[in-house]
This record gives C-alpha cells, sequence and structure tokens, in this order.
C-alpha cells in the first residue's frame, strides 16, 4: 500500500510531468487560456491516459517482451494510442454525446500529446507491474489536470495585466510557468516509505 | 487519391510491412554493437576502479547478496595469477534525491576503497550530480583509501568523516549507502573465497 | 533558384519552429540543460525531419486521403526507432543523456506538422529544403537556448569556462530556468523580428 501511496505524492507533485518532466507542454501552454477548456484537457488527457497505459503495458508484456520486439516498441505504442483516440472518438460520439462534446474537441489533440505515449514508455522502462502502471498513469495524469488548472487561472487574470509588448502571449505565460516550476521545486527530495 | 476500404487497407499495410521489414533489418545489424556498448562501459568501468589484474572480471562476475538484504549485488572479482586481489562491486542506493543511483566501487583485498565510477542517476545538475568528482582525491569528500570495512562511512553531519556534497548531503548519504552496501559484499566474497 | 532559398531560410527565420511557430516545446524544454544537449537534440530531430519529409512526399500519390495521418505517423515511428537503434549502439552515452526524448520524437508537433502542412503537398526537392531548413531553425534554438542556460546556470558555453562556476545562477539549468529562459528568449525574438 505504501508503495502506490508513493508512487502517487511522487508522480503528481515531486515529478510533476509538466514542472519537471517537460512532458505535455503543447496543450499546457496551448489550452490553458480558459480555465473551464482547460479543464476539459485535463479530464480527456486523464482519460486517454489509463486506457493507453493499460494497453500498452499488456501488449509490451503479453507481446513484445516474450517476443524479443523491444525495438518495435515506438512504433507499436503510438500507433495503439492514435487508433485509441480514433476509436474513443467515435464510441463516445454513439454512446455518450453529453462527455463528446465536452471531451470531442480536445481528442485529436491528445494523439500528439507526448505526455501520454512518454508515460506508457516510462512505466516500462522503470519496471512497474499493471498495477503500478495504472496507479502510476492516473497520478501523472491528476497532476498534469492540477498544472493546467493552475496555470489557467494565472493566464485569465493575466491578460489584464499591463505586460511589454514583446512579452505578451507566450513569453509572459512560460515566465509565470517557470515561477510556477519553482514553487514545485519546494516538493522535491520529498520521500515516504 | 480517393479513398476506398481497399486501397486504405492495401496501402497502410504495405507501408507497415515496409517499415517492420527496414527497422528487423536496422535491428540485426545494431544488436551486436548496441550489446557491445553495454559491456564496454562495465569494462571500462571496473577497469578504472580496481587494482590490475590479469583476468576477465566480467566473465568471473558473481552474484552476492548482503546479509539482511534481499537484492543481490554483481561483483567482478579481479586476480592476478590466480590469486584474488580485489573487485569490482556494481552497488545502488534507493536513498538518492531523485530516485535510485547506480554506481561501481572498486577494492583492494584489505577492503580499502581504490576508485568508484557512477553508472546511472537522476540526480539534480550542479548539486547531486557532482558526485562522480566530489569523492575523488581532487574533490573535496575524497573517500578513496578510506576503508569501510569495520565501520560503514557516513558524512560529517552524521558525525562521520566524509564531507558531504554542498546543498547535496541526500545525494552524499545514498553515495555512502551504496558504498557501504558494496563494502558488505565485498567482505562476503573474500568469506567465500577463502572457505 | 529564388524560391528554393526563400523555402530553405523559411524554417530558420519567418517560421522558426520555437521562436515563431511555438512547436516542440518538450525537448525545447527537456533537453537544453547545455548547449551540447540541446544541439545534438536538434541534430536528432532534424534527421528524422529529413527522412520523413523526403519518403511522405514520396509517397503522397499513393496514400488514400483518408489514412494519410495513421500512414505519415508509421513513416515516422520507423526513422525514429531505427534512430534509437542506431543511437544505442554507437553514441549509448548520448542516447542515456537525451533520455526519453528520443523516442518521444515521434509525438514531436513539428514533424508531424511538417509532414501535413508540407510535404505532403510539395515535391521530393522541396520537401528536402524545408526538412533541412525547418530542422536547422530547430536545432539553433535548442542550441541558443542550450548556451544560454549553460552560461547563466554554470558560467560555461560548450563546458568552455567563461567566468566562474560559483557565480553562475543554478536555476537556469534546472526546471524552472528552462521556462523562464524560453520565455526570455521567444520575447526577444519577437523584438528583434517585428522592429
Amino acid at each position: 500500500m505504501l508503495e502506490y501511496i508513493s508512487i502517487i505524492i511522487t508522480a503528481i507533485f515531486v515529478n510533476n510531468i509538466v514542472f519537471a518532466q517537460f512532458l505535455g507542454i503543447c496543450p499546457f501552454i496551448g489550452v490553458s487560456r480558459k480555465l473551464s477548456s482547460a479543464i476539459g484537457m485535463g479530464a480527456a488527457v486523464t482519460f486517454v491516459m489509463l486506457l493507453a497505459t493499460t494497453i500498452t503495458w499488456l501488449l509490451q508484456d503479453l507481446v513484445l517482451t516474450p517476443f524479443g520486439l523491444g525495438f518495435m516498441q515506438t512504433i507499436v505504442f503510438i500507433l495503439v494510442i492514435a487508433a485509441l483516440v480514433q476509436m474513443l472518438e467515435i464510441i463516445l460520439k454513439k454512446i455518450a454525446p453529453a462527455l463528446y462534446s465536452a471531451l470531442g474537441v480536445f481528442l485529436p489533440l491528445i494523439t500528439t500529446n507526448c505526455a501520454v505515449l512518454g508515460v506508457a514508455i516510462e512505466v516500462t522502462r522503470k519496471g512497474y507491474n499493471l498495477g503500478e502502471s495504472v496507479v502510476y498513469a492516473l497520478a501523472i495524469a491528476v497532476g498534469f489536470t492540477m498544472a493546467i488548472a493552475i496555470f489557467a487561472g494565472i493566464r485569465e487574470q493575466l491578460q489584464l495585466a499591463n505586460v511589454p509588448k514583446a512579452m505578451k502571449g507566450v513569453p509572459i505565460a512560460l515566465i509565470c510557468a517557470g515561477l510556477l516550476a519553482l514553487a514545485f521545486m519546494g516538493f522535491s527530495g520529498i520521500k515516504i516509505g | 487519391m480517393k479513398s476506398s476500404l481497399v486501397n486504405m487497407v492495401l496501402s497502410l499495410g504495405i507501408i507497415t510491412v515496409v517499415a517492420a521489414g527496414l527497422l528487423s533489418w536496422i535491428y540485426t545489424i545494431t544488436e551486436a554493437p548496441i550489446e557491445q556498448a553495454k559491456l564496454d562501459k562495465q569494462i571500462e568501468a571496473v577497469r578504472a576502479v580496481t587494482p590490475e589484474f590479469d583476468n576477465d572480471p566480467v566473465a568471473d562476475a558473481v552474484e552476492i547478496t548482503p546479509a539482511g538484504e534481499d537484492k543481490a549485488l554483481k561483483v567482478f572479482p579481479a586476480r592476478k595469477n590466480g590469486e584474488l586481489v580485489g573487485a569490482a562491486v556494481e552497488s545502488y542506493s534507493a536513498a538518492g534525491f531523485s530516485g535510485d543511483i547506480k554506481l561501481i566501487y572498486g577494492f583492494d583485498l584489505n577492503g580499502t576503497i581504490t576508485g568508484y565510477a557512477v553508472m546511472e542517476h537522476a540526480e539534480t545538475p550542479g548539486l547531486g550530480a557532482k558526485m562522480d568528482k566530489w569523492f575523488t582525491p581532487e574533490g573535496k569528500g575524497n573517500v578513496i583509501g578510506l576503508n569501510p570495512t569495520e565501520s560503514a562511512l557516513t558524512v560529517s553531519k552524521d558525525g562521520g568523516q566524509v564531507d558531504a556534497i554542498t546543498a547535496a548531503t541526500i545525494t552524499s548519504r545514498a553515495f555512502l549507502d551504496a558504498l557501504n552496501r558494496a563494502s558488505t559484499a565485498f567482505s562476503q566474497l573474500k568469506a567465500d573465497e577463502s572457505n | 533558384m529564388n524560391s528554393k532559398l526563400k523555402i530553405f531560410f523559411n524554417g530558420i527565420i519567418a517560421e522558426n519552429p520555437t521562436f515563431v511557430l511555438m512547436l516542440g516545446m518538450c525537448p525545447t524544454l527537456g533537453t537544453t540543460g547545455s548547449a551540447i544537449n540541446g544541439m545534438s537534440m536538434g541534430l536528432a530531430t532534424m534527421g528524422v525531419l529529413i527522412c520523413s519529409n523526403v519518403v511522405i512526399s514520396m509517397i503522397k500519390k499513393f496514400v488514400p486521403a483518408k489514412v494519410r495521418i495513421p500512414a505519415y505517423i508509421v513513416v515516422i515511428a520507423t526513422f525514429v526507432s531505427m534512430l534509437q537503434l542506431v543511437m544505442q549502439a554507437y553514441v549509448p552515452s548520448l542516447y542515456a543523456t537525451l533520455g526519453i526524448f528520443i523516442p518521444l520524437i515521434v509525438v514531436n508537433c513539428i514533424v508531424l506538422g511538417r509532414a501535413e502542412s508540407f510535404a505532403s503537398r510539395n515535391g521530393v526537392f522541396d520537401s528536402l529544403l524545408d526538412g533541412i531548413g525547418i530542422g536547422l531553425g530547430f536545432t539553433l534554438a535548442l542550441t541558443v537556448l542550450g548556451a544560454f542556460r549553460e552560461l547563466l546556470g554554470t558560467g560555461a558555453i560548450f563546458g568552455a569556462q567563461l567566468y566562474p562556476e560559483a557565480y553562475g545562477s543554478l536555476v537556469f539549468v534546472l526546471a524552472p530556468g528552462a521556462f523562464i529562459a524560453l520565455g526570455l528568449l521567444i520575447a526577444l525574438f519577437t523584438k528583434l523580428r517585428t522592429k
């Protein structure tokens, strides 16, 4: 049990996917102008990341490793994620139109969200078992959602601020992200168990 | 090109088959060099840290589990004319600042440290990552020439004899933790050999 | 000839992938702790980009519109996997330093973005030029960012010490400095470009 708690705390705070691992930066910058869309993106990422990690873990364990096809990992994983996102889009549209209208616009963007592929590869490199992998993926996704939500809150305020012309938009947002990362560094080195 | 089911399946199929074929071909070419590169790194590290030897420590490597622990360490015995002169021990510590650290330590027959090499770590650049130089004679916390056989080494903050890396005490503790573990394994190797 | 030159320089200044298009942010931030790492990452991405641009512009006529994105992804992923194997075999330490960002070239928006917006609409030679131009723009941006961070953080560029390390501000090598340094550089680039 302690191991799982340790994985969760580390993944959310200590090794936050955005602030410490630099993954998922594109949606982090691109979809954080409004708090509501930031949370929608976070939910979509959580959903896809959980499914993708589970499927890719099983593929790695049952197919790639036993047959010595480890070198095909990158190509297989990205195809699985791309197919998964497509299927999700179709299925959601049919059975849960409400959810689709909330998450739909974010889904196509997720295929090229490096956080999803990054986590799928990371769990195989860390040698996690299936349970640990799923918990890790969920915690990383929660960390991502938290980061993007905090950031969107700041950027909404930023629109009212008087910023030098060249710094408007992404530059000032990046500097704010840097200050947030500085705050998150306070968590580094924390250990449980 | 207009999409129909046949040409969609066909074109994707052809691309995938060609891609898989190409990849397998590259894989067969690079397989041996990749293995070799991994071995080279180990051999290089073993050579750098141990006293002079004339055997093949990597081929003679044994696994030793230090008493009271459940994970085995890889020990590379260094021999000259068949006599044990020292060993390199691949050790680890889970107490690093950001995750596990992996190092190789060298010992002479008395258990005195002859050298070390950092294999894997994720410590902070500019702080904990300084451990590759800090504990050598050029650094400020030299451990080479010390002997951890009788009493485990600790940092000066904990009443020990080794100066920790400035602002990276946790990494320094992890470094010594891995070192003491390696030392225990080496003592066990000596005990096994004399039997 | 002029139009060819335009394609080439387009990627370096007018459509610089980092400072103007702001694509591929993850490796930009994650691998630029030093100038040499930034440059290596840029060159690795450029290699994949050139190969995928050329191949995609060659096969564009045979790929049905509806499956073009999966087809492009397979092509890109194949080149990335080849790069992984070759790097593991011949430059293992660089491969270890750049870590997960090498397989992640697959999802670098620059590579897929150029495939979709340029290579699928232009000839082989133009696509080659576009790949080189955009690749160089990316490499330059990463090298500049890496040098900037290395200089402020450790007082060195490409390992050559310009002022004592102790005066450096370590935060620029660490995560927060990546964001701040990139923000400042983008602002500077925008200022110079719009003048």
